[in-house]
């Protein structure tokens, strides 16, 4: 499948837009997380790594290639142990102690 | 096309990967269901670099020789930049995440550049439009990767100051300019086919190395209080080269998912710069310590030290309290010994909220995580403008490690650096404590006046050695009420 011009453009719109949309109702309480959490997606480069790798038909490409591949899964792995890490501590209270809020 | 059922198998998982990707950010929009989230997105991960493999069928005639070698170097180099990154993340402190964070952006930025290099030394991107758009990717990789490298180096206390010199702005304007003359030079050579002055790997080498200088040098003369803008900044940069590498190689997942992160690191840093009272530009192109210092007009009133035990006992017998955290509190590591003081409010029927600053620790909502490691529910976390019209009801609000976020300063004084960030209120609270280790100045480098408030007592001491005052001076007050 060739994307070429517009189309690229298109998507890249959409994309930005979906972007902008799913960020912008998140509350800051979770910006930290986002900001890993987003980080960890844009790991997804090691997929393109890997094709770079594979396709590699010098010792140079190869040399680069593998750094791709070590940089981006680093990115993709470390972002997602970060990410899951944080998430899970979020909690919310156990036995209702909001609702033992006294009269003020 | 040599084989078409890989192609298609590609497709679908990438198809897959940009969906799960889209669904997990949504999941994580919210706390309750975040966890799933990133699991969501974590799958989709999964699928699309394990079905990357089946690329091996389709590989060009060149490649062919190289294919053994090269999936032997894929997989050892999955295993040991996943397994190093994976472990440094499972172990990594609380209170380094910010620069965790810059260093996995660095590392996705550093492959997004090479992903450049490969195509731009390999000759596979040819056509002017192609040629462009991964000389454009390569040079925002490039100054991600070198420039969250700074990032991560200054927070993680390897450099410590900014480093500034005289027309430096200067410097980086031509340092750019030097590079997009380099790529301007590449896409002449390549359209019109002309030899190149010097070999064309060379010039791919120059361009590479004005672009990773650009990041340095640009990324240098930040301050340390602004590096969270920094990453998010290049948290967008790295997604936006990744998206468009995607473009050259022709992989709609890398191109959706680099442009969602694009988009949503671009508004984080929006709204991180709004709740600094700063705009962007500012932030990278003004140094915020050079702000020339104003002369301030005295503080009128006294400050007020008091015992950590009385202002314990104090919030005791209040009705309601508000905690203003800041990161002084994480600096003390005393958010345990603060969860604990806030559980035996609790139970003796104080009604006890945070609330936390939308730039309290060294990255927004950094506080609110390492608020949730120590356990703190975040149904008792409130932002800023849920809560800051609460405290003129309150009886008292406790600020702990926290400065320049409750400056009044920031409200009336128009000369004050400050002036216009949106603050929390606490000195409108009935009566404030201050928790201090010194009478030193927040980050702003200016005097609070909330301090010198008739209403505000200052508490001096390390947050945890006083947070444990507090507990024992109450929990010895129950006891005496019990016998």
């Amino acid at each position: 499948m060739a994307i070429t011009g517009f189309v690229a453009l298109y998507i890249f719109m959409l994309a930005a837009f979906a972007g902008w949309v799913i960020i912008g109702r998140v509350p800051a309480i979770l910006h930290t997380p986002l900001m890993s959490g987003s980080n960890f997606v844009h790991g997804i480069v090691v997929v393109g790594g890997l094709f770079a790798l594979l396709n590699a038909s010098s010792v140079l490409e190869q040399a680069i290639g593998f750094f791709a591949v070590l940089m981006g899964a680093g990115n993709a792995a470390g972002g997602y142990a970060v990410t899951d890490r944080m998430l899970a501590m979020f909690k919310p209270s156990a036995p209702a102690p909001i609702a033992s809020q006294k009269k003020s | 096309m040599p084989l078409l059922v890989p192609q298609l198998a590609i497709g679908a998982a990438d198809l897959a990967a940009a969906f799960l990707f889209l669904f997990g950010l949504k999941r994580m929009s919210s706390p309750v269901t975040a966890p799933s989230g990133i699991f969501v997105a974590g799958i989709g991960m999964l699928v699309a670099v394990l079905a990357s493999f089946l690329y091996v069928f389709a590989v060009g005639d060149a490649a062919k020789p190289y294919l053994m070698v090269n999936v032997g170097l894929a997989v050892t180099a999955l295993a040991i930049g996943g397994g190093l990154a994976w472990w440094a993340g499972r172990t990594v402190a609380m209170t380094a995440m910010p620069q965790m964070v810059a260093l996995y952006n660095s590392m996705g930025a550093g492959a997004a550049g090479a992903i450049a290099a490969v195509e731009l030394f390999g000759n596979a991107a040819p056509g002017a439009t192609r040629l462009v758009v991964t000389l454009l990717g390569a040079l925002i990789g490039a100054v991600s990767f070198s420039g969250s490298l700074i990032a991560w180096a200054k927070l993680q206390g390897v450099i410590k100051k900014p480093l500034r010199v005289k027309g430096q702005q200067i410097l980086n304007a031509l340092v750019l300019a030097a590079t997009l003359a380099v790529g301007g030079y590449m896409v002449f050579v390549g359209e019109s086919g002309a030899a190149p002055l010097i070999p064309m790997p060379h010039l791919i080498g120059l361009f590479f190395g004005l672009a990773l200088a650009f990041g340095i040098l640009m990324t240098l003369p930040i301050g340390g209080a602004d590096m969270p803008v920094v990453i998010s900044i290049f948290n967008a940069f790295t997604g936006l080269a990744v998206g468009l590498e995607g473009f050259v190689l022709q992989n709609p997942a890398l191109m959706i998912a680099g442009m969602v992160v694009g988009a949503a690191g671009l508004l984080l840093t929006l709204i991180m710069a709004k709740a600094m009272n700063r705009s962007v530009a500012n932030v990278l192109f003004t140094n915020f310590g050079a702000v020339p210092k104003q002369t301030q007009g005295a503080m009128t009133g006294s400050l007020k030290p008091v015992d950590a035990a009385d202002a314990g006992i104090a919030m005791r017998y209040a009705a309601s309290v508000i905690i203003v955290p800041g990161y002084g509190l994480a600096v003390a590591q005393g958010q345990q010994k603060l969860y604990e003081f806030v559980k035996i409010l609790q139970a003796a029927g104080v009604s006890v909220r945070f609330a936390v600053h939308p730039v309290a620790g060294r990255m927004p909502g950094q506080m609110d995580v390492l608020l949730a490691e120590a356990g703190v529910p975040y149904d008792l976390i409130f932002q800023l403008e849920d809560i800051n019209d609460a405290f003129a009801t309150t009886d008292v609000a406790l600020v702990i490690g926290a400065n320049d976020v409750v400056n009044p300063a920031a409200r009336t004084d128009k000369l004050s650096p400050i002036f216009g960030m949106p603050i929390l209120n606490a000195d409108k609270a009935k009566t404030v404590y201050v928790v201090k280790r010194g009478q030193g100045k927040g980050y702003a480098g200016i005097q609070n006046a909330l301090f010198y408030d008739d209403n505000c007592d200052m508490v001096y001491g390390d947050a945890q050695a006083v947070l444990i005052k507090m507990i024992e001076a109450v929990r010895g007050l129950g006891f005496a009420a019990a016998a």
